[in-house]
Order: structure tokens, then C-alpha cells, then sequence
């Protein structure tokens, strides 16, 4: 357990923790391969970030047993999944959505007992986010030749898909619903550190009958993602992380016949006009730089202020952060939970390190850290420029970087000075203004007058270094058509 | 805090110099989201309040209660009943605290005011032609200073949303100013009748127009339209006394009512002034319940959590 962590106000919460009693851990996993669970030969730990107690050890695929995963998915994929009409195909998906909801507490507690993000968002943001992407492709499975893509659109055959550690079951729905819905069978690697609800999906997929083979999970890190993006008989590759592993998968795939998606960093402005509504920008500022400690590919971690309310803003901020409950993310008040894993924590205390060495300012509201696991206070930097490392590097974590602008097109000009182009916001009551603002934003997703806001039927990727291809919503199937 | 909606103190007091000044003033607001303050309200509604935090909310929200009878049935039987309540609300259990407020039409005040003579329990009154504003000023003038002559020690007003509706900003802050005079010592909650004013920057603006003309309080509803108080709409006008307080300096207080029945709805409310305000405004003196029926729900709940067991509803006193 988490240690509470004092408050100091007259109204105290009392500690209100989601039970774990729902979740049944088992002390070992093995890979989901063929519709069973079979052994591996290498085994890693996966511990709890917020306590570094250990939950269970998972295995460490090599490359023979990703052959493995691959074959099976092959022999699905052309004797049942692929021929099954899109009718059929929905069914099993609408079965898969329907689990999802049913044992979405199970699923939302061991999200945040893995990934140390809090409670609230795993059980209010994630979940509903998951089943919906489920329910969302589900409907699409039989509609296939009225998407735009030609009047028969065929599957591409074996995915291998590998997926990042911040949102480990939203981004394996991303991944799989669109996949599944189109015919496609895939081999899925969670993130080394997060692999447990990937697990637990894959009992789902017991449950829901789902043919053996369309789905195949296999745990490890580094070397097992690279044997499944290498491996010669997948005919897709689906990437979510860093743009220094997604530069190279695309190196590892050029002049191979396979097709690649890539959504990678970002450093995205979240751009603050004179005239915004201020209580709900600085709510809009912290959910785009905090929500799930800031590891979110697409946080708000550029904060441009008009410099005429400038003072206002950051006063706001400040109080506002001061109101942020840290501490352990199965406590239903927690906003903030744990960094995710020791790495991702030495890494963010880095940049955080260099920002201050370059001579912006630091700060962070008073808040006690636990003594046990991953925690890094949120943080702002103010005195930042275009020039600061912690304005140009993706620090995912909870620290923003602040700086200034004084007219919109300084504004648009700063906001798209990065190698990046997955998400901007803007912020202001003047609606022809956005619409200005968005036609000049080099970034995939523009948001106006709120952040970090989702949902199946809108796609979602970047431009330049942010990555290639579209997730979500009808640009989504391209992905895993034969168009 | 500096920047727009915030001048300096010596500012704020020219701003009802002039029709002009105060729509500058007023339309110079920032904004209201509402999109991102439903959210906010939202997301503070999933709070967990849990047992000795939920001990403590449930003591804090029996001491804010405003215990309201306004109805064209109430006689001077059931106000002196409501008073006895107020009282103590609890007969079986001393350590249940007292009520903040009785709130009763200007009739009643007599007879609330000999019922709660010696007490520590404040007696308002709603005045002002109460529910509608629909009177003319000397009307509403004599009713005010009739409820204080009474005894009453807060007054409930309501705004002129005719006025304000059709861009008048003038007359609605003349007539809170001319009430606040008629109050003499006592003090003065303005009711913005929010279901009315439609959107949240109007509740906004609202909200500093009130505490512009010298509102104690302000107060969300009548009790008396179908949309009564709600929490984004409570949330706004906290930010509003929030900023007021630190452009100014003087802080004011703020009084949900109507709609409000449960201890869960009641413990929201707390929590939104928590992550709002701060413990600045979690007292009696600055927050109030304008409710009937909550008040049993408390009870209720206070004695679940002291016995462990639910009791039934005739274990509580009807008023």
C-alpha cells in the first residue's frame, strides 16, 4: 500500500480506496498464443509503480515463440477469420465490447495497480473509452464496402502490433478493433512494463469464443517487439511509442511489402488567448499536461500564453495545482498516481534537471511524495523559450513548459517550431478565430476550448515526427485495408 | 491576481458610476465554458466522501442549513414548529449541532423571531415581492424594512431579471444598492434566479453586479422555477466570490437552494467549495443550504454513521 498522503485543509478526504479484492492476480502468466496459454522459457517481473511490489511474473517471448504467435495468426487468418463474413466478425466484437463493460471494474483496477495511473481515470476515462472502440469497429465489420474504400475491401492478413505502456488497454483497443473488423488477425506485444490487462483482454477473448489464433498476445520487451516487426510473414505493422524506436521499425520495414502505421511523440501547444474563458482553460492546461502523469503522447506540455494575461493565467495555475491530490491511485480522490516505471522517472527528473541548468524558473505546489514507488510532483517551468531543451524534447511526464506570445500568428508560428504534430489546443471565445487558428496548426488533432477529449469515431495522428497513418474513426480502417 | 477581471480596488467603486461603466465592466468578464464547467463540476461529483471526512461534512451541512417554509400555507403552527427544529434538530441526540437559518416570508418573521429569541440561530427573510421581483421599488423598499423591523437578520432579495435580461444593468444594481440601505445592519442575500438568467456568463455577470451593489451573499434560486440550483451554476459563482475577494477584498458568501435533497447532493456542494475556495469559505458565515427536506437526509445519515444502522423515516421529526 500506498502511504496517504497528508493534506493540510479542514475538509480531509478520508482514505477511499477502490478494492483489489476484484482482481484475482495469478503469480505467473504465459503467452496468449492459439487461443491457449502456453509457457515461455524467460520470465520478467512486473511490479506495481506505485509501491514497486511485485504482481506477477510474465514471459519474456523469444523469437521462436513469437514465430509461433505468428504462424497461428497466419493459419487463423486464412481459414477462418478472413473468409468469416463481416456479419459474423461483428458479433465476436460486439461479444468482446459487452465483456469489456461487464468486468470493467476488474479491468480499471488492475489498469492503475499496473500502470499507476489513478483510479478515477482508468474506471472513467479508459474503460469507457475501450469498450466503445470495440463497440465503435464492431458496427463498421459489416459495412466494409460503404467506407469509401472500394466496393469489397480486403484485409491485409497478420498484424503484428506493438503498443506503449501509458494507456496499455486503450491503445491495445486501438490497435485490435480495427484489425479484427476488417479481417485481420494479429499478434499484439503490451509494453514491457504494463503487460497484465493485455492478459487479462486475452481471457476476454476465451470467454467471447473468439476463433483461436485471430488474436495472439506475447509479452517481453525490446527484442520481443523487434522479432515481431521483423519477423518476414506479418503483413502489418502497428506501432505506438517513441519516435526513436518508430524511426527504427520504419528503418526495419523499408523495402519490405509490409504496411506501417507509426504514432509516435509529440510536444503540442496548448495556446491560451486574451479572451479565453480562464476558469476552463487553466482545468483545460492541467488535464492537457496532468491527466495520467503527463505520459500521453499527445499531453499539452507547451503552454503559449498572450502575454496580456499572462499574470492572470498563471495565478490561476498555480492555485489550481496546489488543489492536485498525489498519492495512491487506487484512492478515488487520487488525481495524480505513479510514474510508470523507475526508467520513465530518471528520464523526466533529467530534462526537469536540464530546464532548470538553462535557467527557467522552476516550481511545484507544496505536496508530499510517498516514500515507496515512482512520484514526480507536477511542475511548471516558467522563462521558457523556443531555445529550452524542456520546450523542444518530449519529457512525458507531469511538467509543462510556459512561455509567451503576443499576437496569433506568433502564436501559430511557435506552436508548429517542433519536429512534432500530433495535438494542439486553443483557447479563446472567438469562434472565427479558431477556425483561423486550426487551418494553420501543423498538427493532427486541433482542439478548441478543451484538451485531451477522445472518441472512437474521430481519427486521431500526427504530422512530421508525430508519426504516419490515422487511428480511430473511419480513417482508421485504412490502416488495415488492402487500399 | 492582475489582468483583466481583476482592476484595482479604486476602480470597482466607480463601476456603478454609469450605465456604460457597468456593462464595460461586466461584458469585460472572461468568459464561461460551459462545456468545461459542467465537466469540473462533474468530475468534483465523483469525489468519495468516506467516513470520518463524511462525519465531518454531514456536522459542517447541518450547520449551513438555511430551514426554509415558504409556502402560502404556512401559519404561525408550523413556522414555530420549523423554529423548534432549527433548534434542535435532533431531539434524541444533543451533540447534533443547530441549523444556521430559518427562511420565512415577512408575515411569519414575528413569529419566527419570538421563537428563536436568545438563540444563536439567524432569522431571514425572503422580501422584495419574493418569488417574482415583479413590484414596484417603494413596495419592495417597505417590504425589506418591514422583515427587519420584525427581527429579521438577513434578507433573502431577489434581482430584477427583467432588467437584467434586457441589458438594464443600471436598475438591477440601483435597486440591490437602494435594499442593501433598507437592510440598515441587516444582511443582505441577493437571489440571481439563475434557472432565469439562462447561461453561466450570465450567472457570471450576475454574480459581480450583486456583489458590485453590496451583497452579503449570493444566492443561486427562489426555489420557485423549475430549475433550481445546479452544481456548475454553484461553481461559477464561487469563482465569482473567488475573485471578487481578491480584487476587492471583501469576501461574500454563497447560498445554493432549491433542489437540494440528499447528503450526497449536500456533500458535493462542500467539495466544489473545497477545490473551489478553499477553507476560507467552508463556515456557516459564508456558505449556506437554502433547503426543507435535506435536513432530515443529514439526520439520517449522521445517526447511520454514528449507530451502524439505517433508521426509518418516523424517526425523524416531520418540521
Amino acid at each position: 500500500m500506498v502511504p496517504p498522503v497528508p493534506i493540510t485543509n479542514a475538509f480531509e478526504y478520508a482514505p477511499s480506496p477502490e478494492s483489489r479484492a476484484v482482481v484475482q492476480l495469478k503469480p505467473s502468466y504465459g503467452l496468449f498464443i492459439n487461443g491457449e496459454f502456453v509457457e515461455g522459457e524467460d520470465r520478467i517481473k512486473t511490479v506495481n509503480p506505485a509501491s514497486e511490489e511485485v504482481l506477477a511474473e510474465v514471459v519474456e517471448a523469444s523469437a521462436a515463440e513469437v514465430d509461433r504467435a505468428v504462424r497461428a495468426a497466419r493459419a487463423a487468418y486464412e481459414k477462418v477469420w478472413g473468409p468469416m463474413s463481416g456479419r459474423e466478425r461483428a458479433k465476436y466484437l460486439f461479444r468482446i465490447a459487452r465483456i469489456i463493460q461487464e468486468r470493467s471494474r476488474e479491468l480499471a483496477v488492475l489498469e492503475s495497480l499496473n500502470n499507476g495511473k489513478p483510479i478515477r481515470e482508468s474506471r472513467d476515462v479508459d474503460l469507457p473509452l475501450v469498450a466503445a472502440h470495440f463497440f465503435y469497429y464492431a458496427g463498421w465489420a459489416d459495412k466494409l464496402p460503404h467506407a469509401g474504400f472500394g466496393p469489397a475491401p480486403a484485409p491485409l492478413g497478420v498484424a503484428g502490433q506493438v503498443i506503449p505502456w501509458n494507456f496499455p488497454l486503450l491503445m491495445l483497443a486501438w490497435k485490435i478493433a480495427p484489425a479484427l473488423a476488417c479481417g485481420n488477425t494479429v499478434v499484439l506485444k503490451p509494453a514491457e512494463t504494463t503487460p497484465l490487462t493485455a492478459l487479462l483482454f486475452a481471457e476476454i477473448c476465451q470467454q467471447a469464443d473468439l476463433p483461436p489464433g485471430v488474436v495472439n498476445i506475447v509479452t517481453g520487451a525490446g527484442e520481443t517487439g523487434r522479432a515481431l516487426v521483423e519477423h518476414p510473414d506479418t503483413d502489418k505493422v502497428a506501432f505506438t511509442g517513441s519516435t526513436a524506436v518508430g524511426r527504427g521499425i520504419a528503418r526495419a520495414v523499408a523495402g519490405t511489402r509490409k504496411r506501417v502505421t507509426l504514432e509516435l511523440g509529440g510536444k503540442a501547444a496548448n495556446i491560451v488567448f486574451d479572451d479565453a474563458p480562464v476558469d476552463q482553460a487553466v482545468e483545460g492546461i492541467v488535464n492537457g499536461i496532468f491527466f495520467n502523469q503527463g505520459h500521453v503522447c499527445c499531453a499539452g506540455s507547451r503552454l503559449l500564453v498572450q502575454e496580456s494575461v499572462y499574470d492572470e493565467v498563471l495565478a490561476s495555475l498555480k492555485r489550481r495545482m496546489a488543489r492536485l491530490r498525489i498519492g495512491d491511485p487506487l484512492d478515488k480522490n487520487t488525481d495524480i498516481g505513479a510514474i510508470n516505471s523507475a526508467a520513465q522517472l530518471e528520464r523526466i527528473r533529467n530534462l526537469a534537471e536540464i530546464g532548470s541548468q538553462e535557467g527557467a524558473e522552476r516550481w511545484s505546489p507544496p505536496c508530499q511524495l510517498p516514500d515507496r514507488g515512482f512520484w514526480f510532483a507536477p511542475t511548471i517551468f516558467t522563462g521558457v523559450t523556443q531555445a529550452h531543451r524542456i520546450a523542444r524534447e518530449e519529457i512525458f511526464g507531469p511538467v509543462l513548459s510556459v512561455l509567451t506570445f503576443r499576437t496569433p500568428a506568433e502564436a501559430v508560428e511557435k506552436a508548429n517550431n517542433t519536429p512534432y504534430g500530433l495535438s494542439a489546443g486553443i483557447w479563446t471565445e472567438k469562434g472565427s478565430r479558431i477556425l483561423w487558428m486550426a487551418d494553420r496548426l501543423r498538427a493532427g488533432v486541433v482542439w478548441a476550448n478543451t484538451f485531451n477529449k477522445f472518441d472512437p469515431a474521430s481519427p486521431f495522428g500526427g504530422y512530421k515526427e508525430s508519426g504516419y497513418g490515422r487511428e480511430g474513426g473511419r480513417h482508421g480502417l485504412e490502416a488495415y485495408l488492402n487500399v | 491576481m492582475t489582468g483583466t477581471i481583476t482592476p484595482a480596488r479604486s476602480d470597482l467603486a466607480e463601476v456603478g458610476r454609469s450605465e456604460a461603466t457597468l456593462r464595460t465592466f461586466l461584458h469585460g468578464l472572461p468568459g464561461v465554458d460551459q462545456i468545461g464547467a459542467d465537466q469540473r463540476a462533474a468530475m468534483l461529483g465523483t469525489r468519495s466522501i468516506k467516513t470520518t471526512a463524511k462525519a465531518w461534512a454531514i456536522d459542517l451541512a447541518i450547520r449551513m442549513v438555511d430551514l426554509t417554509t415558504l409556502e402560502g400555507a404556512d401559519t404561525p403552527g408550523k413556522v414555530r414548529a420549523l423554529c423548534t427544529k432549527a433548534l434542535r434538530p435532533n431531539p434524541a441526540d444533543p451533540s447534533c449541532p443547530s441549523v444556521a437559518a430559518i427562511c420565512v416570508y415577512p408575515s411569519m418573521v414575528p413569529v419566527a423571531a419570538d421563537a428563536l429569541r436568545g438563540s444563536s440561530v439567524h432569522l431571514a427573510s425572503v422580501a422584495t415581492a419574493f418569488p417574482s421581483g415583479q413590484a414596484p421599488l417603494e413596495v419592495k423598499l417597505a417590504d425589506t424594512r418591514a422583515a427587519v423591523a420584525a427581527g429579521a437578520d438577513e434578507i433573502d432579495m431577489v434581482i430584477n431579471r427583467g432588467a437584467f435580461l434586457s441589458g438594464r444593468y443600471r436598475a438591477v444594481y440601483d435597486e440591490i444598492v437602494a435594499v442593501k440601505e433598507a437592510c440598515g445592519d441587516a444582511h443582505l442575500k441577493v437571489i440571481l434566479e439563475t434557472g432565469e438568467l439562462a447561461t453561466y456568463d450570465n450567472v457570471r455577470r450576475a454574480s459581480w453586479l450583486a456583489m458590485l451593489a453590496g451583497a452579503d451573499f449570493i444566492k443561486t434560486s427562489t426555489g420557485k422555477v423549475p430549475s433550481a440550483a445546479t452544481l456548475p451554476v454553484t461553481l461559477v459563482m464561487l469563482e465569482a466570490v473567488r475573485d471578487f475577494r481578491a480584487a476587492t477584498g471583501r469576501q461574500v458568501g454563497v447560498k445554493p437552494a432549491g433542489g437540494i435533497r440528499t447528503t450526497k447532493d449536500a456533500i458535493r456542494y462542500l467539495v466544489l467549495v473545497n477545490e473551489t475556495v478553499g477553507d476560507d469559505w467552508l463556515h456557516p458565515d459564508w456558505f449556506r443550504f437554502g433547503a426543507s427536506t435535506l435536513l432530515n437526509d443529514l439526520l439520517m445519515q449522521r445517526t447511520k454513521l454514528t449507530t451502524g444502522v439505517y433508521s426509518g423515516p418516523d424517526y425523524f421529526t416531520l418540521d
